[in-house]
């Protein structure tokens, strides 16, 4: 028999608070190694400082200044959308810690979810850090966004990154037939570098190739909210929208493919 | 009413065939092969509420696939599953929180977290309040003989200290039908010992069901009345231990340790010589002749020391299907 409403909240508070928790702790005890993770992401700089010897933005209506918030921006993003629930429900599964997992009565996802949240604490002060030391070494591109700006880019940011899981949570489903998926995560990596805005802002790009990219999922995830939290013009309710159109395209793939793939779950390394 | 009834259960997994080698390879890659593999074969039973059933069979026989089945793990091919009133493959929460599942050498705990932290997260998960959980830590960790280790990292704990805090991860929601796959692998004699007691201390105390595999013949012996053999994913046996005993291991294992080497010879009268290797001598004894004979040898060699076992039951099974007995 269901529980009613409030107490179904209740529990799922509790769950919510105990597996962040512990989560939490679990990734303090890692916390050297997400140092190196978050340093490793510096790409946006590396792109920043090309971008800028060959004044690539001057040419085409982008100031340094605004090339260097927008890159900054982009590391932010990119530090709280990084998704590896593949490579981990990879190894639970082919190690036959899954098992144990899918005989409790509470769906997968949200251990991984929790895991990544927490991971996401855990890097907070390093990235605060790291913008501190960007803003040390480069004063001129110092900015407060505006209230709306910085809500919104939290909104775009979180949007991203519930996107982001939710295309890899779903391809993660292939590790129920395959036993390396990853590959394809890896083979992901090079259109989601190129179209997310992560090498260059989406603005530079030729007319044609930028309009191919907003049909994709990719510039969502980092050049959408970069903008916003750069102080850019962005069409937020489009962005939203189609944020939400390509959610509601993956949620049922996800899914039916969950499903398929538990009825072919052979519970290997148990 | 049984809590466990399997009808007809069959599992076929589809596996690659590939032959060893570059040339192999190659085939394989360009046109790859695949071979059905019956793990489990028409296998029907039922368990009453509150029994404890050992689940016997040699590596590869069938029991942790069937073991899969019964908690929805893994779906059969054929026949039907019903354990607690419900399918098991449609992992309804009603369902999950009464039964557990727990395979030893494999870990639910968080590994560089101590057992309290995942015993945390168990308790917001099966929805047991925090005072209640508090309560079930402590009556179970008494029972497992468990302190301190529940505070210490998971990876600092021994092999046995952790099988215990596996244990209590796993009931503490108090499941109602617990399947326990190898629960004692690995374990010393004196862990397995404790880990024996305690699940007999369990199924008295909360009247649970449990379906237990084990490699060691002391586990079944000292926990199952009852038995179910399995053997090439077909169930052979399903009754007594002491009628199956009779009737596989009609036999003791005993080894000596002479004081100087002998010949096989000089053992055939007393039993079956299995191996002689320098001073050490293996004979299979028959049960009923087995005081008798020892003291024999006792009497007759010059013995530094000797022991009496059950041979593994691996050999058992393999022995009995060898001549025939199980065909």
């Amino acid at each position: 028999m269901r529980r009613p409403l409030l107490q179904r909240l209740a529990h799922g508070r509790r769950i919510a608070a105990v597996l962040l928790s512990s989560q939490y702790a679990y990734m303090l005890e890692y916390r050297a190694e997400i140092v190196l993770w978050a340093l490793s992401g510096v790409l946006p700089f590396i792109m920043l400082g090309l971008w800028s010897a060959i004044d690539a933005g001057g040419g085409l209506g982008m100031s340094s200044l605004q090339l260097a918030r927008y890159f900054l921006a982009a590391f932010v993003v990119r530090q709280f959308t990084i998704v590896w629930v593949m490579y981990t429900f990879e190894e639970d599964n082919l190690t036959g810690r899954l098992s144990p997992y899918l005989l409790q009565p509470l769906p997968l996802v949200w251990r991984y979810v929790a895991a990544h949240l927490s991971e996401q604490v855990t890097r907070l002060p390093f990235v605060v850090l790291l913008v501190g030391l960007f803003f040390l070494l480069y004063p001129a591109a110092f900015w407060w966004p505006s209230l709306s700006s910085l809500l919104l880019g939290m909104l775009a940011t979180l949007a991203a990154f519930a996107l982001r899981f939710l295309m890899q949570f779903t391809l993660t489903m292939v590790c129920f037939w395959s036993e390396k998926a990853s590959a394809l995560e890896r083979l992901l990596y090079l259109p989601y570098l190129y179209l997310s805005g992560l090498v260059a802002p989406l603005a530079l790009y030729p007319e044609g190739v930028r309009t191919f990219a907003f049909w994709t999922p990719f510039p969502y995830m980092v050049d959408v909210p970069a903008r916003i939290l750069a102080g850019e013009t962005v069409p937020f309710g489009p962005s939203f929208a189609a944020m939400a159109a390509w959610a509601a395209l993956f949620l049922p793939i996800n899914l039916l493919l969950w499903r398929r793939g538990l009825r072919h779950y052979s519970a290997m390394g148990a | 009413m049984a809590i466990v009834c399997a009808q007809g259960l069959g599992k076929t997994y589809r596996v690659a065939d590939k032959q060893p080698g570059l040339a192999g390879t190659l085939r394989h890659f360009v046109n790859r092969r695949e071979r059905a593999i019956e793990a489990v074969r028409d296998v029907s039973f039922s368990i009453e509420p509150g029994e404890f059933v050992g689940f016997l069979g040699a590596n590869g026989a069938g029991k942790t696939t069937t073991l899969k089945m019964l908690t929805g793990l893994i779906h059969p091919t054929s026949g039907t599953v019903e354990v607690a009133g419900c399918q098991p493959q449609r992992r309804q929460a009603d369902f999950l929180g009464q039964i557990t599942l727990v395979m030893g050498q494999k870990q639910q705990l968080i590994w560089d977290l101590p057992p309290l932290d995942s015993l945390r997260v168990n308790a917001a998960v099966y929805g047991i309040p925090p005072e209640e959980s508090r309560r079930r830590i402590a009556e179970l960790a008494e029972m497992l003989e468990l302190g301190d280790e529940l505070r210490r990292p998971v990876r600092k704990l021994s092999l046995g200290q952790r099988m215990k805090a596996e244990l209590l991860a796993a009931l503490l929601h108090r499941p109602a039908v617990l399947f326990l796959d190898e629960p004692t692998l690995g374990l010393d004699v004196n862990a397995q010992a404790r880990v024996r007691s305690f699940l007999a201390d369990y199924n008295r105390r909360f009247g649970a069901t449990v379906l237990l595999t084990s490699h060691y013949m002391a586990d079944i012996t000292a926990l199952c009345p009852r038995v179910l053999l399995i053997h090439e994913g077909r169930l052979f046996y399903d009754g007594g231990l002491e009628t199956l005993t009779q009737r596989l291991a009609p036999c003791r294992e005993v080894r000596l340790e002479l004081h100087a080497p002998m010949g096989a010879d000089a053992f055939a009268s007393y039993g079956e010589v299995e191996s002689i290797e320098g001073r050490e001598v293996r004979l299979l004894i028959p049960r009923e002749r087995l005081t008798e004979q020892v003291g024999r040898l006792l009497a007759d060699h010059a013995v530094v020391d000797l022991s009496i076992s059950d041979p593994p039951i691996e050999d058992i099974i393999g022995r009995l299907f060898h001549q025939g007995a199980l065909a």
